[in-house]
């Protein structure tokens, strides 16, 4: 390929493509090292109990066993957790989840770990165990954790806005519901893994598939008891996360075993069952509805309880429900509003982020109502979402002034203007026999950064290395999503260098700043700008040397150029090498912080949220898709699938439609096929040949426009595109069916299974 | 035991305990770690060889099976510069998280050679074996389709 300059707004491609293509990327998966150390994890196998005996000592006696290691042997608080430690490394006492780890080996190679593993006879005296959300609010539940003061509620909290009870009296019409939404799994393909070993310095190095790594230090830190000096954390591209791999998975075990591996690298890498059992989850989520509306379609009033099991741990499960309650209206005009949320333990696999972070939960919920509400006024569903359309200027459900970009209205209007819709009921016409067609819609937003409470903060740092090249260090990992080409294109469009001289330092917690997770839909908005004011700098002071070098009074006439600065007035050059050389090694690097905007409005609601709520920024979409449903045996073909979504101005084409693809196919999965199934906290389906995730064949042609904004806070006018797309999907499948066959679901997935039973019903009430 | 075979087009020879996995051997004792494991279990794809020009999944294939046959992994798809399913993945942005993409290319590179010409229908039967979780599959398909009309002209 030539030499181009990356700018913002082409269709660059990814800069990680080509290693990506040859397979000479090295994910955190791909690191071994000579003389590699094997580690894995005994697992509790039980939901919930009090651990009688770890016996070590068979395991210990197998030749090629180098250590094994328990509850006992961690130092430090032996707790990790994002917001509450109050997850153990090892479990020493109790067990709260089948995935708890309970011993820790380190074996020669993989069959002798997998030997020793067994080898380990772990004793454990059964508790009742609370595996719904009723078990768990009930007044004499067990508790799961005995020591949380609110004992099985992790967080109960309530979002208020204007008096919903009395308004809802005032409504022509109150329309009540309750749905169930199930767990989700990540599956990324890569899954979780990493390498560590001690260095002679005492330090431990490790390299891991993290969303995270700084947080990481902290958590190794606090849960080890390792100075911080003596932890540096390298995080490499993912093979896929979408949030989670954000949060502590292998990252203590695996320190905590290389300092029982004599300098030797130690390597973790969970299988696929493995990553089921043990890895986080989407929350199941249990949502009760009541929303009162005027008779010509104006909605008035809503009221909602929304119940979140997290599971075991919290991980983030009290920021999740935040999110799913500050989404709860939609991207609606509700000016009454009372949202309940209630988010417990359980001994349940553990819940934490991801993508669609609670929203794509309550997504499902709000469009459901209004799809009620429309079949009740007999109004057509998309006049009915864009009369009650946020508009810039608005306030939403939380009572939150938007002051910013609101594009929902017109993302709405675009799929109104779109031929998908206005020839519905032609296409609808063509279904073949026992077969019926349906077109849905569902209006959906996300919002983006950390929200109130936790600085939303990237550093980034940029230099002019001695070869004259430019070199951007990322501290907030890419995962899949992209970020690191849009650091390219801002260095590009800044420092106007070609491709082949912007390298990429990936995140290394002694190279790189900190700049906050991969997560939220925040990291080219955050980084990016915290990146372009570090361009802007380090673009001033290369101009500003040149100018001595070059005999220039005044830096109008200079222009940075690739490989070279030139002055424009005497046609003098010189080159970047010469430059470097020039420059001492602190003057070519340049180090900007930024920080995400937040919320000014003085909201007397939600105050039990210590952290992440509100948010003033968000992403809109709208989605339409025609699906057929085969009434012989209920099954969804989704045969077209329209996107429209307004995330700011568009900074790389490409990127983005990457990102509303992706979104739309993992969000159909969720729509059609995708439920962790529990029986007693044990997961059934624990594999991909019984948890379904959409193949090629499964997800339709999809057309995605971006509906132009310009979010004046942004880097170039963008908003995050990450997570928005997943919360689509679903509702507007739920809508679709109701346009086929005029069922109604409360409970997702949709499957062939629970469409098939709806239309027997049919049936059977003439 | 000693396995021999062509590896990437090149002569290997490995002393292997017959009961490891190919997908161990290409990773751990060759380096070759281009091939990606998924699942462990043939589901995901992700760990997709030629061998004798066909696809087949490593996880599933243990050391002996490779005596004497030619393997192709993803770093030897192409002896000089770019296979064209590698230069269209690129260009037509199949590519995210990239941990599917070694096995894909090697699915899509099998499905070329028995149908040059596939419509989109058979391009997603083709890879209805390697599961993405990152791009909804379409700029697949399209770097898929863009090879065989690419190397349709070029005939």
């Amino acid at each position: 390929m030539n030499p181009y300059i990356p700018e913002i707004g082409k269709p660059v491609s990814r800069v990680d493509a080509a290693a990506k293509v040859t397979g000479t990327e090295k994910y955190a998966v791909d690191y071994y090292g000579n003389n590699l150390v094997w580690s894995g994890v005994r697992r509790a196998g039980i939901a919930h109990g009090r651990i009688r005996l770890v016996d070590t000592a068979a395991a210990l006696q197998l030749p090629g066993v180098v250590a094994v290691l328990t509850g006992k042997d961690v130092p430090g608080t032996n707790r990790q957790g994002i917001v509450h430690k109050d997850q153990p490394v090892l479990a020493l006492e109790k067990v709260r989840h089948c995935g708890d780890a309970v011993a820790l080996v380190l074996a020669e190679d993989r069959a002798t770990l997998q030997k020793a593993l067994s080898l380990i006879h772990v004793e454990i005296e059964p508790l009742p165990g609370i595996f719904t959300v009723d078990d768990a609010l009930s007044p004499d539940a067990p508790l799961v954790h005995e020591e949380h003061p609110q004992g099985n509620v992790l967080l109960k909290a309530t979002i208020q806005k204007g008096d919903a009870p009395s308004a809802m009296k005032g409504c022509d019409i109150v329309l009540e519901e309750t749905f169930h939404v199930p767990v989700q799994s990540h599956t990324f393909i890569e899954t979780e893994n990493g390498v560590a070993w001690q260095q002679e310095d005492g330090k431990v190095v490790l390299v891991v598939s993290t969303q995270a790594p700084f947080r990481d230090k902290w958590e190794i830190n606090h849960a080890l008891g390792l100075p911080l000096d003596k932890l540096q954390i390298i995080g490499p591209y993912l093979g896929g996360a979408f949030g989670g791999k954000d949060g502590a998975t292998v990252q203590c075990l695996l320190v905590l075993a290389a300092l029982h591996a004599g300098g030797r690298r130690v390597k973790m890498w969970w299988d696929r069952e493995e990553s089921f059992i043990a890895g986080y989850k989407r929350h199941a989520v249990r949502m009760h509805y009541r929303l009162g509306a005027r008779q010509d379609g104006t909605l008035q009033a809503l009221s909602c309880r929304l119940y979140y099991d997290t599971g075991a741990y919290a991980h983030l499960g009290g920021e999740v429900m935040a999110l799913g309650m500050e989404h709860a209206g939609g991207p609606y005009r509700i000016p009454h509003t009372l949202i309940e949320g209630w988010c417990v333990y359980t001994n349940n696999p553990i819940a934490g982020a991801m993508r669609g972070f609670g929203v794509a939960q309550v997504s499902f919920a709000f469009e459901q109502m209004m799809n009620k509400l429309s079949a009740k006024l007999g109004m057509d569903a998309l006049e009915l979402r864009l009369k009650n359309a946020l508009r810039r200027g608005d306030q939403n459900t939380s009572g939150v002034t938007l002051p910013q970009s609101t594009g929902i209205e017109d993302c709405l209007s675009r799929v109104q203007q779109h031929p998908l819709w206005r020839d519905r009921k032609a296409w609808k016409q063509g279904a073949g026999k026992f077969h019926k067609r349906g077109v849905g819609v569902a209006a959906v937003f996300n919002s983006m950064g950390y929200g109130r409470g936790l600085p939303d903060s990237a550093l980034a740092k940029v230099e002019l290395t001695q070869a004259g090249c430019i070199r951007i260090y990322s501290g907030v990992s890419d995962m899949g999503q992209g970020n690191t080409t849009a650091f390219v294109q801002i260095a590009g469009q800044i420092l106007c260098q070609e491709h082949t001289a912007i390298e990429l330092v990936q995140p290394d917690t002694e190279r790189t700043l900190p700049s906050g997770s991969a997560a939220a839909s925040r990291t080219t908005y955050t980084y990016g700008n915290a990146l372009i004011k570090a361009c802007e700098e380090l673009r001033h002071r290369l101009t500003g040397r040149a100018a001595l070098m070059l005999l220039a009074d005044t830096l109008d006439d200079l222009e940075l150029l690739p490989g070279r600065v030139k002055n424009l007035a005497s046609g003098r050059e010189i080159p970047l090498t010469a430059l470097a050389a020039m420059m001492p090694p602190e003057d070519r690097v340049c180090i900007s912080q930024f920080l995400m905007p937040v919320v000014r409005d003085k909201l007397d609601t939600g105050k039990e949220f210590v952290i992440g709520f509100p948010h003033l920024l968000f992403s809109y979409a709208a989605h339409l898709v025609c699906i057929e449903v085969d009434e012989l045996t209920g099954a969804i073909d989704v045969q077209a699938y329209l996107a429209t979504t307004e995330a700011g101005s568009v900074l790389n084409p490409q990127a983005f439609e990457q990102q509303v693809q992706g979104a739309i196919a993992q969000g159909i999965g969720y729509a059609l096929s995708e439920e962790v199934l529990l029986k007693e906290g044990h997961i059934v389906n624990n594999n991909f040949a019984t948890y379904i995730i959409p193949g090629a064949l499964d997800v339709p042609e999809m057309i995605s426009l971006s509906v132009a904004a310009y979010e004046p806070t942004g880097p170039y006018g963008m908003k995050g595109v990450g997570e928005v797309g997943m919360n689509g999907p679903l509702p507007a499948t739920a809508c679709a069916l109701i346009d086929a066959c005029g069922i109604h679901m409360t409970r997702s997935p949709l499957t062939a299974q629970r469409i098939l039973a709806e239309l027997q019903k049919q049936q059977e009430t003439p | 035991m000693i396995i021999n075979f062509l590896l990437n087009g090149k002569k290997a020879t490995i002393n292997a305990e017959p009961n490891r996995r190919a997908v161990d051997i290409l990773r751990e004792d060759l380096g070759l770690t281009g091939t990606k494991e998924g699942c462990g279990a043939g589901e995901c794809g992700a760990c997709t060889i030629l061998v004798d020009g066909e696809s087949r999944l490593s996880c599933l294939m243990l050391a002996a099976q490779l005596a004497d046959r030619e393997i192709t992994t993803i770093e030897g798809i192409s002896d000089d510069g770019l296979h064209p399913l590698q230069d269209a993945f690129i260009s037509h942005g199949a590519i995210q998280c990239g941990f599917c993409t070694p096995g894909m290319i090697l699915s899509a590179a099998t499905l070329l050679k028995h149908n040059p010409h596939p419509t989109r229908a058979d391009i997603r039967t083709g890879l209805s074996g390697n599961l993405c979780r990152c791009t909804g599959y379409q700029k697949i398909v399209d770097a898929v389709e863009a090879t065989s009309r690419r190397e349709e002209q070029a005939k």
